[in-house]
């Protein structure tokens, strides 16, 4: 197993008290596997996989532990984690356009990048991995400012993955991309893993269409929780979470000719998670809610590799 | 109702204005009573253009605009204008002001407007607008901002739309950024909107929203329109290969790239517009190659 997390809760400090963004979350990832995390905002998808590469000053590590490739990672300990940052586990950023230094040449700025981490820039190397994502080597004698937003994507998609990370984390890469271009990133992610430049991935994003393009298997997160884990094509075919349902059953597609039928949005909103209520946090808004919700359901097994938080998935 | 012909912007760009950049050319579209128009194109397309200068925020360089006739241009009291027409957009929560209560959008509405009206009777108005757009005018009027959620938002913002009585709704990418679940809430409410007459202009990049809500399709692409049409048309039977590349990298919940692929590689079709016959060329470098169906040519950008 690539990754494995257990009982991990990550808090935010705000001024009203702590906010549970990340409560009780157990998953792992096998070698190889693309896993798509899907969720509304404030469903903790981010801080999931922010707390995998770096906790910032609000957030505190409250619990649980995270094991990758079998090394326990100290999450809460800011400079421990630089020994598995960019070696073992790689990100890419949302806003890829803007994490490149302006003042670098790109060439330059991966050569001291590599550098702070003890390591030989391959410039050989680097210009195959250019051009995997169809770039050519004149990128590295140029500016951030030269390039256009999606080459820019790509050179931090490249950076990300100089080191062959165990791990990448692509947060929400595709969500300012227009749809050709969302392909061709997806399809790069998958080449990524097909040529072995990364064991194993984690997609975040909210687009559960796009991510059923490339994932080998989703996560859905709702409230800080997890709701529901399955192989792509069972996720979106034969989910069993009310709320998986109810989200995949209200998503337009093209090819589909609607006329007078109207698909139904899920009423109410997510709980607060200031104090999150007890039991499963989905139960307001759920069709099936019954006594046994007001306690949390477990994240249980209901189908080898389909793993279920609810009580009628049984 | 709404009518363009010949619509084109030029914007002046790089130092002193020097260059020229062609946002928009040569657009003609029309926007009925009761339908819901989705211009579709993607970044830098000159959708989100059109949309502003319908809406008079950017001047038009070419071509005119007119509402029921009149040139909107000449149209001197702006608030006549917006008294009829309106726009919703993108980011619900830069719309407002975070240090006053979102339901002030509504009070300036009534300064402007509606100085007259008494207090009972707004109050009414405002609360029949909000449910309107199926708000429970309890749970969001005298909060603020950072109390209510995106989708409440913005349907406030299209509430404040209707206090006015408007025939047509410009909406550029509202739904882009609300979530899956309260997206769909906001796409039924434009159908309802268009059941009461309204006319909606539906600006997005996502083919699969416009696919879902509207009756007629205008494809974008470097300010020209490709292709316009019936939605059933256009989405079903695609005649320009730039609607067809398009409408092959949607990400689709029930088919993989990878499974259409195979039909991708047949690109070698005649261009629909050499093929129509010389008198269906109707309007200007367009072909009506079906009853409500135009496509451009496709040879020319090749070329």
């Amino acid at each position: 197993m690539a990754l494995n997390v257990t009982d991990l809760r990550v808090y935010y400090r705000t001024l009203r008290g702590e906010v549970k963004a990340l409560d009780g979350v157990t998953f792992s990832v096998a070698d190889g596997e693309i896993m798509g995390l899907a969720g509304e905002s404030g469903s903790g998808k981010s801080t999931l996989a922010k707390s995998l590469i770096r906790l910032d000053g609000r957030m505190r590590h409250v619990g649980g532990t995270v094991e990758l490739d079998g090394a326990a990672m100290p999450l809460s300990d800011d400079d421990a984690m630089d020994e598995f940052r960019f070696r073992k586990v790689s990100l890419i950023p949302q806003y890829s356009m803007s994490a490149l230094n302006p003042t670098r040449k790109i060439g330059r700025m991966v050569g001291e990048l590599l550098d702070s981490r003890g390591e030989r820039p391959d410039r050989a190397e680097l210009e195959r991995r250019l051009e995997l994502v169809g770039l050519s080597k004149d990128v590295l004698d140029r500016y951030p400012i030269e390039l256009s937003g999606g080459m820019k994507q790509r050179v931090v998609m490249v950076v990300s993955t100089l080191l062959n990370p165990s791990l990448l984390i692509a947060d929400e890469v595709t969500s300012a991309l227009d749809v050709s271009s969302q392909k061709a990133v997806a399809t790069t992610l998958l080449g990524f893993r097909d040529r072995g430049l990364v064991t194993s991935m984690m997609v975040v994003t909210h687009d559960i269409s796009l991510v059923y393009q490339i994932a080998d298997s989703i996560m859905v997160m709702y409230a800080g929780r997890l709701a529901e884990k399955a192989p792509a094509d069972v996720l979106v075919t034969a989910p069993r979470h009310p709320y998986t349902q109810q989200l995949v059953s209200a998503l337009p597609e093209v090819g589909v000719r609607y006329e007078d039928r109207r698909l139904a949005g899920i009423p109410g909103s997510p709980p607060s998670l200031l104090k999150p209520p007890g039991g499963c946090r989905f139960r307001d808004r759920c069709p099936l809610a019954f006594d046994q919700c007001a306690e949390q359901p477990p994240f249980a097994e209901v189908a080898p590799g389909h793993l279920v938080a609810c009580w009628k998935a049984e | 109702m709404l009518k363009l012909d010949g619509v084109s912007k030029v914007y002046r760009v790089g130092a002193f204005g020097g260059r020229e950049l062609k946002a928009v050319s040569d657009v003609s579209f029309e926007v009925g009573e009761g339908e819901v128009v989705s211009l579709i194109g993607e970044s830098g397309s000159g959708k989100s253009t059109l949309g502003r200068m319908i809406l008079r925020l950017a001047s038009v360089s070419g071509g005119t605009i007119t509402l029921d006739g009149r040139d909107i241009t000449s149209i001197k009291d702006r608030k006549e204008y917006y008294r009829q027409v309106q726009g919703v957009f993108q980011d619900p929560f830069s719309c407002y002001n975070p240090v006053f209560r979102a339901d002030r959008v509504f009070a300036m509405i009534k300064e402007q407007y509606f100085p007259r009206a008494g207090a009972d009777e707004w109050r009414k108005r405002v609360e029949g607008a909000l449910e309107s757009v199926r708000l429970d005018p309890g749970n969001v009027l005298g909060k603020y901002p950072h109390q209510l959620s995106g989708g409440q938002l913005q349907r406030m913002l299209i509430a404040r739309a209707v206090l006015l009585d408007i025939r047509l709704l410009v909406a550029d990418e509202i739904i882009s950024m609300l979530d899956a679940s309260t997206r769909i809430d906001v796409l039924n409410l434009l159908a309802d909107l268009r059941a009461r007459g309204l006319g909606i202009l539906f600006v997005t990049h996502d083919l699969s929203l416009g696919n879902y809500v509207s009756d007629r399709t205008v494809v974008l692409r470097h300010g020209k329109i490709v292709e316009m049409g019936r939605t059933d048309l256009v989405f079903g039977s695609p005649a320009h290969p730039y609607t067809r590349s398009l409408l092959a990298s949607v990400p689709r919940l029930h088919a993989k790239w990878t499974d259409a692929e195979m039909t991708d590689a047949v690109e070698d079709v005649p261009c629909a517009y050499h093929e129509a016959p010389q008198e269906s060329r109707t309007r200007p470098g367009l072909a009506e190659i079906d009853s409500d169906h135009y496509v451009a040519c496709a040879d020319k950008e090749k070329a």
